[in-house]
């Protein structure tokens, strides 16, 4: 079974999601995971779904894309399944003054620590930056890395939380 | 409401502080100040009177507003006003109060909740807070120690506005990546 993984991204507007369901759709194609959101105006959809040949994904998109409005990606994957949890579950507020290199210097202390971002989100409104990020973390290191994102926070004046996910099973 | 709750303030009403408030302008982040730990204060000193009774000046002109600190108004220091008063998801409610130098020493049911800030006006995010609550602090003026017990959005408020006061923001608390959102504004 193909496993693709497919980028859509385009000037927001009603229909963007049914037009690239609907030709995945008529493919056959199975949508698994995948996030589609508006990010400033703009609309992107990253979606992994299996079945269908990428060529043939391509050119059913082909249509979209054609009038330049949505750029589509299409690449095959290899299919690994489920990853484990490789550490503890964190959640990483930042907040400040927008500047340049605050999500590339936070996530350096992470990568160094081997943490591992399983999910990123920013919001640029006014001058406030926000980023949140959920990242695993081996064990028993969650303590040294909050001290060393509080000092690369100060560096860059902002603020900086780790806390511990919320991992309650309702 | 009962009797014994609402003897936590002791009858206390923005009134006693026997001073008008003025409305002061709000601060929105990225302003530090609203990142930096307040001190604790005097409560019977002029000035934190003055600053009481601005607060509350402040929030009852403010549409929709339920608690105000004293960083969000730019100035560090652990002073907060709330009023849940009339709000749909309030059960217990005090009324109107300003305390000092206010801890949270009882925290139970934690619940998930979306909340706003009048120093983050274009996102709202999902923060979890007790829903039981007790909160130990100083009433300004008089410098009178109060215990409040409370529960549901006035507990909620009082936790973001304990917040404030140490420099944190609800942004520092959302549950996950995809918990901040945009605040709609509808035409």
């Amino acid at each position: 079974m193909n496993e693709l993984a497919i980028t859509v991204i385009g000037r927001d507007r009603p229909g963007i999601v049914a037009d690239v369901a609907e030709a995945l759709a008529r493919l056959g194609a199975n949508l698994t995971d995948s996030t589609m959101t508006r990010l400033r105006g703009h609309f992107a959809m990253t979606l992994i779904c299996v079945g269908p040949a990428a060529a043939d994904v391509e050119a059913a998109l082909a249509p979209l894309a054609a009038e330049g409005k949505l750029l589509a990606t299409v690449r095959a994957v290899t299919p690994d399944g489920e990853t484990e949890p490789t550490g503890e579950p964190y959640v990483l507020a930042v907040h400040g003054a927008d500047r340049m290199g605050i999500v590339a210097a936070m996530t350096r202390v992470l990568a160094d620590a081997g943490g591992n971002v399983t999910d990123l989100s920013t919001r640029l409104t006014g001058s406030l930056y926000v980023v949140v990020a959920e990242v695993e973390l081996p064990p028993g290191t969650a303590d040294e890395v909050a001290g060393r994102l509080a000092r690369t926070a100060a560096d860059l004046d902002v603020g900086v939380s780790l806390r511990p996910a919320d991992t309650d099973l309702l | 409401m009962t009797a014994e709750e609402y003897a936590g303030l002791g009858g206390w009403t923005p009134e006693k502080l026997g001073l008008p408030g003025a409305v002061r302008a709000v601060v929105a982040a990225p302003d530090p100040v609203l990142s930096r730990p307040g001190p604790a204060v005097d409560p019977t000193s002029a000035e934190v009177v003055q600053l009481a009774a601005d607060l509350v000046a402040t929030m009852r002109v403010s549409p929709g507003c339920v608690g105000l600190a004293a960083p969000q108004v730019g100035v560090s220091a652990q002073v907060f006003a709330v009023d849940v008063t009339g709000h749909p998801k309030a059960v217990t409610v005090h009324g109107a109060f300003v305390l000092c130098n206010a801890t949270v020493v009882e925290a139970s049911r934690w619940k998930a909740g979306r909340e706003g800030c009048m120093s983050v006006p274009d996102l709202t995010g999902d923060v979890k807070r007790a829903s039981r609550l007790v909160v130990e602090g100083v009433l300004p003026g008089s410098g009178d120690p109060v215990r409040l017990v409370t529960d549901g959005f006035e507990a909620r408020a009082l936790q973001h506005e304990i917040d404030h006061c140490a420099g944190l923001l609800f942004l520092d608390r959302v549950a996950g990546a995809h918990a901040v959102y945009q605040r709609k504004v509808y035409l």
